[in-house]
């Protein structure tokens, strides 16, 4: 067991309660102490040292902390890390293992969808959350599942391009389109 | 940014949230779908003395129709379930036409409308859309329930009629007696921004006549604003452009607009009887369509 408190916050005061939560991140089980007002977003990058989910606005404004939450996209600055507590989370570092790729990141390397880098794992997981429910989206589909996230250097383009790619790679590697995963909401 | 300190209790029952909420003597908060409130904490607008965590309590994540026409919408039913609802399209095509309009698509997997009411942001979509259909609001508290007109428990910008030991559980969209139709429109500078404005207009029809009409109005006043002339212009009427265009008149003449860096109030206004005017034409133009599936029979 991790204790996240003194980590991530000035040395707090002893009078301070924490809640001990057991969350499965990555398909890991993971038991921590946090104080109830700990976010999301912040017990993954600096508590779990699950650095590729990145905190941008910090207002629920970019996506770029966008993790998937019993499969579904949220924004983890803006859910508290508490509230996790018995849930299933996936961030970026769960698509694929060290020394492979996920056919997202696949398609994001395919077809140039990422120039800093900053907004990409917000933008994967989103792709995620779409092709898991939709394996062969229009574009215009692609474009309104991602119109949560922003990007400041690619103008899009490449990043559409990259997810319609990735759902083309996915669909060859499942004819049969096995993976689909429906209602998660 | 970190949220101010505060206690954390995610009670199992509702009669034990009112119960904490009783507790915190006017210094607690229900947290639900978190995507105004937990903003609002980070920012230090809000820094409650305990958080009343609700998305562990059962069966309020539902959306349905009773039996005599009643649509009821749970406090943990989300925005995603009402964009992905195969109901509200016959039901409701005003709150079908919304849902998808909601902030962007990800603060939809956790948002509520419920939630959305309680907040009652002058810009936020949901109390539009409920006011025009005369909805309510069910609060819950120790001495049981209590309906609240939509009209009334929005009491100002970011004020609600809830007393401090309540819990909304569910709004309310009363029966329709002919068909319904209607829409909702926002322009929005870009995806998840702040509505410059938005209009949400719903009908109920006889034939081509009108017998019911609410016209709610988003971001153009200090609260929500329900266009009650611009509606009572409809009733007795079929959808002719005189009527059309009287409604749009007198729904911009309800707007209070303010210029800002979204507009001017000139054009706001002209927003607002432009969305009018649209979304009445279109209801008109299905309306002479038989089987098209923007008007439907109501349940």
């Amino acid at each position: 067991m991790t204790s996240l408190f003194e980590e991530i916050h000035e040395p707090a005061p002893t009078d301070v309660p924490t809640r001990r939560v057991t969350i499965t991140v990555n398909g890991q089980r993971r038991t921590v102490e946090v104080e109830p007002r700990l976010l999301l977003a912040h017990l993954l990058r600096h508590g779990l040292r699950l650095t590729g989910t990145h905190t941008g606005c910090d207002t629920s404004n970019c996506g770029a902390c966008t993790v998937l939450f019993d499969g579904a996209p949220i924004k983890s600055c803006t859910m508290l890390a508490v509230q996790a507590d018995g849930h299933e989370v996936t961030t970026v570092e769960g698509l694929a293992g060290p020394s492979e790729l996920h056919p997202i990141q696949e398609g994001f390397k395919d077809e140039h969808g990422l120039q800093c880098g900053f907004c990409t794992p917000g933008m994967m997981m989103a792709a995620k959350a779409l092709l898991d429910r939709n394996p062969d989206p229009t574009e215009e589909e692609v474009r309104f599942a991602l119109s949560g996230n922003l990007c400041r250097c690619t103008g899009y383009q490449n990043i559409v391009k990259s997810v319609l790619r990735a759902a083309e790679l996915m669909r060859s590697a499942d004819p049969a389109g096995k993976t689909t995963v429906d209602g998660w909401a | 940014m970190y949220p101010p300190r505060f206690r954390y209790e995610a009670p199992r029952s509702i009669d034990e949230a009112i119960a904490l909420l009783q507790s915190g003597g006017g210094e607690a908060k229900v947290l639900a779908g978190g995507q105004s409130l937990v903003p609002l904490l980070k920012l230090r607008f809000a820094s409650p003395e305990l958080l009343v965590d609700i998305n562990n309590l059962p069966g309020l994540d539902y959306h349905r129709v009773d039996a005599d026409g009643t649509l009821r919408i749970g406090a943990l039913c989300r925005h995603v379930d009402l964009e992905r609802s195969t109901i509200l399209p016959t039901r409701s095509p005003t709150m079908a036409a919304a849902a998808p309009l909601v902030a962007d698509p990800i603060v939809r997997t956790r948002g509520t409308l419920v939630g959305s009411l309680c907040h009652a942001d002058p810009q936020g979509d949901w109390a539009a859309v409920v006011t025009a259909l005369g909805g309510s609001i069910v609060a819950q508290g120790p001495n049981g329930r209590r309906t609240i007109p939509v009209a009334d428990f929005v009491t100002g910008p970011f004020q609600n009629a809830l007393a401090y030991d309540e819990v909304a559980v569910e709004a309310v969209i009363p029966p329709a007696k002919g068909t319904v139709a209607g829409g909702y429109l926002k322009l929005e500078r870009r995806v998840g921004d702040f509505a410059t404005a938005g209009v949400a207009v719903a009908l109920e029809l006889n034939g081509s006549t009108v017998t019911r009409a609410g016209i709610g109005l988003t971001g153009v006043g200090s609260s929500t604003i329900n266009a009650t002339e611009a509606a009572q212009a409809l009733v007795g009427k079929p959808l002719s452009a005189e009527t059309r265009a009287g409604a749009a008149e007198l729904a911009a003449a309800a707007a209070q607009p303010k210029t800002d860096h979204r507009g001017t109030a000139a054009y706001k206004r002209h927003i607002v009887a432009t969305f009018v005017e649209r979304i009445l034409t279109r209801v008109d133009e299905s309306t002479q369509l038989p089987g098209n599936g923007s008007t439907q029979r109501a349940a």
